[in-house]
C-alpha cells in the first residue's frame, strides 16, 4: 500500500515536471495580438467528434503538432464563407514554410444539405490540405454548442440559408485555444497574429 | 436606288436603334458583374454587381435561367454573427452606385441546374422600379469568377 502512494506520488510528481516543461511552451494570456481576439481563457471544443470527408472520425488532437484554425460554415453560402476560406489560402501561402503547419478546418452547418462529396470538392478548390468535417444534425448542434457558435436557419423561399457566428478559432500545436479572428480582418493581418501564437507554440 | 443614299439610310437605322438602346438603359446602369462558381452538385451560389440608378428608384428582383429562384439578400455582420436573409428590394439612391458584394446585398442563385464553371457567362434580368413607378428591365451578361476569388474582401475594411 505504502509502495503504491509511493509510487502515486512520483507520477504526481512526473506529472507536475511534466506541466512545468509544457509551460517553456505554454504562455497562457501573456500573448499579445494586434488583431485577433485573445481567447486563451476559454475552453472550446475540447470533446468533438466529427468525420472527415474519407468517413474518418477526427477531434481536435487528431491535429496535434499543428496549428488548427477551425471555423463554421456551409457551402451554399455565397459571401462568408468561401471568402473566409480563400482568405485561409492566402494567409497560408503568406505564412510560408510555417504554413506548413497551418490546419485549416471548415466545419459544416448544414450537414442535411453538404455531403461529403460537395465538402471534398469545396475544399479541394481552396487548398488540397484543408479539411472539411461534418455529423449528424445532432452532432452539429453539440458541436457548435461547445464552441459557443450560433447558427439557425433562415427560411428563403422554399429553400433556406444559415445565420451564423463567422469567427475562426486558432489553436496552438499543443491543442490550446489562442485566438479568435474575425471576418473583417485581413489575410496579412491574420498572418501577423497567426505567426505569433507560432512564435511560442 | 442609289448606292451611296443607300449607305446613309442604313446609317441613319442604325443611328437611330443605338439611340434607342441608349435610351433603353440610361436610367440604371449595371457594372462589374459577376457569378461565383459552384463545385459539382453544389445547387446554390451568388451574383454581384454594381448598380447606378440616375433617378431615386429601387431594385425588385433578378431573374437568371439557370436558377429555379433567385432571391435578393442581405448580410449583415453583428458581433461576428454573419445573418442572411432575404428583403424585398434593394434602395437605389440617385446616383449612387449600389455595390451589391459579399459584404451587403446580394442576389442568391437557388436551385442551379448545373455546376457553374469560371469562364461561362451568366444572363441576369433585373427589374428596376422608379419613384413614379414605371419598371424597367436590364439585361446583364455576368461571367463566372472562380469560387475561390475575394471580390468584396478588402472592401470590408472601408466600413
Amino acid at each position: 500500500m505504502t509502495a503504491l502512494l509511493t509510487r502515486r506520488k512520483v507520477l504526481a510528481g512526473m506529472g507536475v515536471l511534466g506541466l512545468g516543461l509544457l509551460a517553456g511552451c505554454d504562455t497562457r494570456g501573456e500573448l499579445s495580438y494586434k488583431y485577433g481576439k485573445d481567447l486563451s481563457d476559454k475552453i472550446l471544443g475540447r470533446t468533438f467528434k466529427l468525420k472527415n470527408t474519407d468517413g474518418e472520425t477526427m477531434s481536435l488532437s487528431s491535429f496535434r503538432g499543428m496549428m488548427p484554425m477551425i471555423f463554421f460554415g456551409f457551402t451554399q453560402c455565397p459571401a462568408v464563407c468561401p471568402t473566409t476560406l480563400a482568405r485561409a489560402a492566402k494567409i497560408k501561402k503568406l505564412m510560408g514554410k510555417d504554413g506548413d503547419r497551418l490546419q485549416v478546418i471548415f466545419i459544416t452547418l448544414d450537414p442535411e444539405r453538404d455531403t461529403p462529396e460537395i465538402l471534398d470538392a469545396y475544399m479541394k478548390a481552396f487548398d488540397p490540405s484543408f479539411v472539411a468535417l461534418y455529423g449528424t444534425v445532432e452532432e452539429t448542434k453539440a458541436t457548435a454548442k461547445e464552441f459557443d457558435v450560433f447558427y439557425e436557419k433562415v427560411p428563403a423561399g422554399d429553400t433556406y440559408t444559415i445565420s451564423h457566428t463567422s469567427t475562426s478559432y486558432v489553436y496552438d500545436s499543443r491543442g490550446g485555444l489562442r485566438l479568435g479572428l474575425s471576418t473583417s480582418l485581413s489575410a496579412e493581418e491574420c498572418t501577423e497574429d497567426l505567426l505569433t501564437v507560432m512564435e511560442v507554440c | 436606288m442609289h448606292p451611296v443614299l443607300n449607305n446613309i439610310k442604313r446609317a441613319a437605322i442604325a443611328l437611330s436603334l443605338m439611340g434607342l438602346a441608349f435610351q433603353a438603359s440610361a436610367q440604371t446602369k449595371v457594372d462589374n458583374a459577376w457569378v461565383r462558381a459552384t463545385v459539382p452538385t453544389q445547387t446554390a451560389s451568388g451574383a454581384f454587381m454594381t448598380v447606378t440608378a440616375d433617378s431615386d428608384s429601387k431594385l425588385l428582383s433578378v431573374a437568371t435561367p439557370i436558377a429555379k429562384d433567385v432571391q435578393i439578400h442581405e448580410m449583415t455582420m453583428k458581433n461576428d454573427v454573419m445573418s442572411m436573409g432575404p428583403v424585398k428590394f434593394v434602395e437605389l439612391p440617385a446616383g449612387e452606385a449600389v455595390k451589391l458584394d459579399p459584404n451587403g446585398y446580394h442576389v442568391m442563385l437557388m436551385g442551379l441546374s448545373a455546376q457553374l464553371k469560371e469562364g461561362e457567362t451568366v444572363p441576369l434580368t433585373l427589374t428596376v422600379e422608379n419613384a413614379k413607378g414605371e419598371k424597367e428591365t436590364l439585361e446583364v451578361k455576368a461571367p463566372v469568377r472562380s469560387l475561390t476569388n475575394m471580390e468584396g474582401h478588402d472592401h470590408s475594411k472601408m466600413h
